[in-house]
């Protein structure tokens, strides 16, 4: 376990600095079968969030997406690469020092002290709520795992956190049921049991894709709200381009377990650099009958990285590919100014 | 007077299921009209009753459904010898010189349509040469179930949301569209082979995948063999639920485009129902914006976009983010979409609307042309000042 002692804070430090992240899970073909072929689900990923910034990651169903957002959280344990997080030397304390520490390698008490500086919000608020529960012992559910204040002090903060989501009054609220509450109501819950602890950086996949747009605007508009107020940081994790540059500072698009592009979103959405993206960017309806798009033709389509060869995962679909990316491996990503990078040969 | 070549015109039409909750008001009178390659697109959050209209009209209801009313007439040319043996008997409205004719089909001879359009106790028969009258239409509910068989998917087809899962995966895909064609027309084995490879062609798909079985397709290359199966019998028409939603954008985009081509190609009428009125954008002519069971707005879509009568409409267009254009702070609208078991008084939408007065609460709004072909239901519509 590395840890660096820290003392100060900024605006701008980093809050999360993940390096060189990679999982792998392996194909059997029967129960006590050896594993002949992996999935590279998570290929090499690097890239930091500071503090109060709301990072996308962007791509289309099975790009790893979902599974970066897991290993952030140590849903799932990555099979190699790092993960430095920030978070408080001493945490029964007030103390403000900070320290770096890798949660790829935490275990046992020290990945349940991690947890409580991170949290996550799951795309379905009908599945991730327990429906024999009420809303009062959902959102008070992680002080009672870590053993913070007594009934009356839960009581009051779970009443407090109800107010902060919208939920009010929160008497009315909490010894409700699930099943009682709307679509956007139940995420409002969620977003409260994620916040209650305080967390640092909260993973959010696709928080807002199951919800109405009348609704959708208002959780979005609430986490917005949450981060300008507490200055928690988001990996937000949408496949939807527009929601994206509504929430997001800044973006990365993955394609096949590979970070393609990375920048700040306005610059990434309206200068689109890899092919990818390009073409990515290129099918995204337009609200507005009055635009005509020039969609990008890209051939093909997405395939699952099954011990993908050692060249650019995009090659097969490429426009633009040539003979170098034939030979070359995964172009690294490159700087291309304004924080702008993209992992290609030929831009 | 322009030709008008209508396909479909739904009038009040109410429906309601009954659940033991107590009866929910899932389609409250709802009036629209379709003409012969136009595509309509039904637009609303989930429980606004935009998939009950398609079920409505196709008579594709549950058990616990209630028709409660209102008429859907579908038109096909007067020359049509089954359609219009289909329609005698029935009430019909004919379209002759751009006139418009209802009432009972009483006769249809080679040579002449007669009708009774007796109305408001004055008794009149009208005796029309058939080959003036352009267009026939007859109301569909007022068809036994066995008269409206024919009508589904040679008439009407339908593409249901995730209508890729719909394909059995024990049968090869070619052979579930072959079974489709021969239960419908009079076709051999060979014939409806060849015909399947040119439907497979016409939506991008390989003619190999023919002998392929479904877990062998991809998502989009189900959701185009269903397209495919939709299109197997010619029909007038397709109403297409939430065609691409479970897609990627790329392939969504791809299959959005195809489907527009398609129906510009063979001059086809569609109803695109879906939650995302970005993608109602791209494929519609006319814009249907639904509302807790009701139409609250319908008319053409550059006219809906650009000047919004209903504040629902423009709250829900002012909701959805856009990667084109400034990036400006998305308004919320407040509270919940209504419970159709209890719907709010007088206009459904009233105790969500930041422009509601007190008539909204008590009475509900007509239905009426604000602009030249641009309905609304509201007592207090936007001007063009408001946007």
């Amino acid at each position: 376990m590395i840890t660096v002692a820290l003392q100060t804070q900024t605006r701008t430090e980093t809050l999360v600095r993940v390096e060189h992240l990679r999982k792998l899970f392996p194909l059997r073909t029967g129960v006590f079968a050896r594993a002949r072929s992996f999935i590279h689900a998570v290929d090499d990923v690097s890239f930091e969030i500071k503090r109060g910034e709301i990072f996308g990651l962007i791509g289309e169903s099975g790009c790893g997406k979902t599974t970066t957002g897991s290993l952030l959280v140590r849903l799932l344990d990555p099979t190699s690469g790092h993960i430095y997080m920030r978070v408080p030397s001493h945490p029964e304390t007030n103390s403000q020092e900070e320290q770096y520490v890798d949660i790829a390698t935490l275990e046992g008490r020290a990945l349940k002290e991690f947890r409580r500086n991170v949290q996550m919000i799951f795309q379905d608020p009908y599945e991730s709520l327990n429906p024999r529960m009420t809303v009062f012992d959902i959102v008070a559910e992680p002080l009672g795992i870590h053993g913070i204040g007594n009934v009356y002090e839960r009581e009051e903060r779970v009443a407090e956190l109800l107010s902060l989501v919208g939920l009010t009054p929160p008497e009315s609220f909490l010894f409700r049921y699930p099943h009682e509450l709307s679509g956007g109501q139940r995420q409002r819950v969620a977003i409260a049991r994620a916040m209650i602890l305080n967390p640092s950086f909260i993973v959010a996949d696709e928080p807002t894709s199951m919800l109405d747009v009348s609704i959708r605007t208002g959780v979005m508009n609430l986490m917005l709200d949450l981060r300008e107020e507490f200055g928690i940081s988001y990996l937000y994790i949408t496949h939807d381009l527009a929601v994206a540059r509504y929430m997001c500072d800044r973006i990365a698009v993955m394609y096949l377990g590979k970070i393609v592009e990375l920048g700040p979103t306005e610059e990434v959405i309206q200068n689109p650099l890899h092919p990818y993206t390009r073409a990515l960017i290129s099918a995204v309806p337009i609200p507005d009958p009055a635009v005509e798009r020039q969609p990008i033709e890209i051939k093909g389509g997405v395939s699952k990285p099954i011990d993908p060869p050692p060249r650019c995962r995009f090659y097969d679909r490429c426009p633009i590919a040539t003979e170098r990316c034939a030979q070359s491996d995964h172009p690294p990503l490159e700087d291309k100014g304004r924080g702008h990078f993209v992992a290609c040969y030929e831009i | 007077m322009t030709k008008r070549y209508p396909v479909l015109h739904v009038e009040n039409l109410t429906m309601h299921y009954l659940t033991r909750k107590g009866e929910v008001k899932a389609v409250e009178n709802v009036s629209f009209s379709l003409d012969k390659g136009e595509a309509l697109g039904l637009v609303g959050e989930s429980g606004c009753g935009k998939t009950s209209v398609a079920l409505t009209l196709l008579r594709l209801l549950p058990e616990n459904a209630r028709f409660l009313g209102g008429h859907v007439y579908f038109f096909r040319d007067s020359t049509d010898e089954a359609h219009a043996r289909r329609a005698v008997g029935k009430p019909v409205k004919i379209l002759l010189d751009g006139q418009e004719h209802q009432g009972r089909l009483l006769e249809a001879t080679r040579s002449h349509l007669v009708l009774d359009a007796s109305a408001n106790g004055r008794r009149e028969q009208l005796r029309l040469n058939r080959q003036d009258v352009a267009r026939l239409g007859v109301d569909l509910t007022a068809l036994s179930d066995e008269e409206m068989r024919p009508i589904r998917w040679k008439g009407i087809s339908m593409i249901f949301q995730a209508a890729m899962n719909s394909l059995n995966p024990v049968y090869k895909v070619g052979d579930q569209i072959i079974e489709a064609l021969q239960t419908h027309l009079p076709i051999s084995v060979p014939e409806a082979r060849e015909r399947v490879a040119e439907l497979f062609q016409l939506v991008g798909l390989d003619r190999q995948l023919m002998d392929r079985y479904p877990h062998e397709y991809s998502g989009g290359m189900k959701q185009r063999a269903v397209i495919a199966m939709a299109l197997a019998c010619e029909p007038d028409m397709i109403i297409a639920d939430e065609p691409t939603t479970a897609l990627d954008v790329i392939v969504q985009d791809k299959i959005l485009r195809e489907m527009r081509q398609i129906q510009k190609k063979l001059n086809m009428s569609m109803i695109y129902i879906s939650h995302d009125i970005a993608v109602i954008a791209e494929v519609a002519d006319k814009v249907g914006v639904m509302y807790g069971g009701g139409l609250v707005e319908f008319g053409p879509s550059d006219a809906i976009f650009k000047n919004p009568i209903h504040p629902y409409t423009k709250a829900l267009m002012s909701a959805f983010p856009s990667i084109k254009g400034e990036k400006v702070k998305l308004a919320a609208l407040p509270g919940e979409p209504p419970d159709l078991i209890k719907p709010p008084s007088g206009c459904r939408f009233h105790p969500r609307c930041p422009f509601a007065t007190e008539i909204c609460e008590r009475e509900v709004p007509e239905f009426r042309e604000h602009k030249p072909s641009q309905y609304a239901a509201c007592w207090n519509p936007l001007s063009k000042g408001d946007r």
